[in-house]
């Protein structure tokens, strides 16, 4: 029996020869299982070896692989060519310049991650002897959820403020700077507020929650930007009153 | 010489690339009508302060049927601002726990949405009571 076959259009763009990007239709067999992942593999091993895309894990964890399916963010390795009637598009992220065919620059993404110091800033300086900083588990489940973005991208493809604003600090880099600043042991928390409470920090954000709903990890990249609002009128309000100890007790 | 040529793609009509988007315009395009419903209001409210001859302009505004044709159209509008306000507060505010669980989105939109509904019936009966001459 000859295998079924659909139609992957994907988006072209080889920088040395095209002036922009071109739509380009691949026929590929396809089975209950088959990944948007496998078929661009298929397309690569047996089509057209020009194809250009990033891939490692093929199961949800590295982040490397999102890109628009269908004309929305998505990792190609947890989209399955049977959910979609008839052409499946497969194009570079949106909101990222496009190095070549799916691969898309990332560059900015990262020193965004770097800029928001995504590292323990410990509360208070401690010697070996000291003893390991300890966390209690409710101390961990206020920013477990947090520390489960794989930086994927895919919340910054669909944010088009992001899309408007490109330096706009953004979504991913706003939640993993929430995850260090709820955590017990942290003490970086007021270097950090400058990022969120600056030009391009949250107040860019207009609350369009698209972030949150392709994040494939359920992260909740717009709860962690619109809580920071907060936390930023707070801080401007009642800048003049003492503040309470900042966080849980570590000891 | 390096071959790159980093490709950016327009922004224009973003906000028409995906349904997720025409909806987020949809509902903040409503708050236009909030505004619109606020200004009315604050017209009665200069009426009422200009003396009867105004305040009766105002109310015979009121019942004239192009007018309320119009104060419908406002009320669906806020009807679906304040739904889809709702619906995304989940998003907005601090998860809420009780104890160590965390309460669900949807039980805080629903919280909210029933919220509004009990202010509102708490304003119409009021209103009502008030048109009646008090208790
Ligand atoms: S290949 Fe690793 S997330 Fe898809």
């Amino acid at each position: 029996m000859k295998p079924q076959t659909k139609t992957v259009a994907v988006l072209r763009y080889r920088p040395e020869q095209d002036k922009e990007p071109f739509w380009q239709d691949y026929e590929v067999p396809f089975a209950e299982d088959t990944s948007v992942l496998a078929a661009l593999n298929y397309i690569k091993d047996e089509l057209d070896g020009t194809l250009s895309f990033r891939w490692s894990c093929r199961q949800a964890i590295c982040g490397s692989c999102g890109l628009m399916i269908g004309g929305k963010p998505r990792l190609a390795c947890k989209t399955f060519l049977r959910d979609f009637e008839g052409k499946v598009t497969v194009e570079a992220l949106a909101h990222f310049p496009i190095e070549r065919d799916l691969v898309v620059v990332m560059d900015d993404f990262i020193a965004k991650l770097e800029r928001v110091k995504p590292w323990l800033m410990p509360r208070e300086e401690r010697a070996p002897e000291d003893g390991e900083y300890r966390q209690t588990p409710q101390e961990m489940s206020l920013y477990e959820q947090f520390a489960g973005c794989i930086n994927c991208g895919l919340c910054y493809a669909a944010c088009p403020q992001v899309g408007l604003n490109p330096n706009f600090l953004g979504p991913g880099a706003i939640a993993l700077l929430h995850r260090y600043n709820l955590d017990s042991r942290d003490g970086g928390s007021e270097e950090r507020m400058k990022l969120i409470s600056a030009e391009l920090g949250v107040f860019n954000c207009t609350a369009v929650g698209y972030c949150s709903a392709v994040c494939p990890k359920i992260v909740d990249p717009a709860n962690a930007v619109n809580v920071n609002k907060m936390n930023s009128a707070r801080d401007y309000f009642f800048r003049f009153l003492p503040r309470p100890a900042p966080k849980g007790g570590c000891q | 010489m390096s071959a790159r040529r980093p490709y950016i793609r327009p922004m224009a009509r973003w906000y028409l690339r995906d349904p997720f988007f025409i909806e987020y315009m949809a509902h903040e395009g409503t708050a236009v009508f909030v505004w619109l419903f606020a200004l009315e209001l604050l017209a009665g409210l200069v009426c009422l302060a200009l003396g009867e001859a105004a305040w009766n302009g105002f109310l015979a505004w009121l019942d004239w049927l192009p007018a309320q044709i119009a104060n419908g159209l406002v009320l669906l509008m806020l009807l679906y601002h304040g739904i889809t306000w709702f619906l995304i507060l989940p998003r907005t505010i601090p998860p809420v726990r009780i104890g160590h669980a965390r309460l669900p989105g949807w039980v805080l939109s629903a919280a909210g949405m029933m919220a509004m509904i009990a202010a509102s019936a708490v304003l119409a009966t009021g209103a009502w009571l008030l048109a009646r001459g008090g208790l």
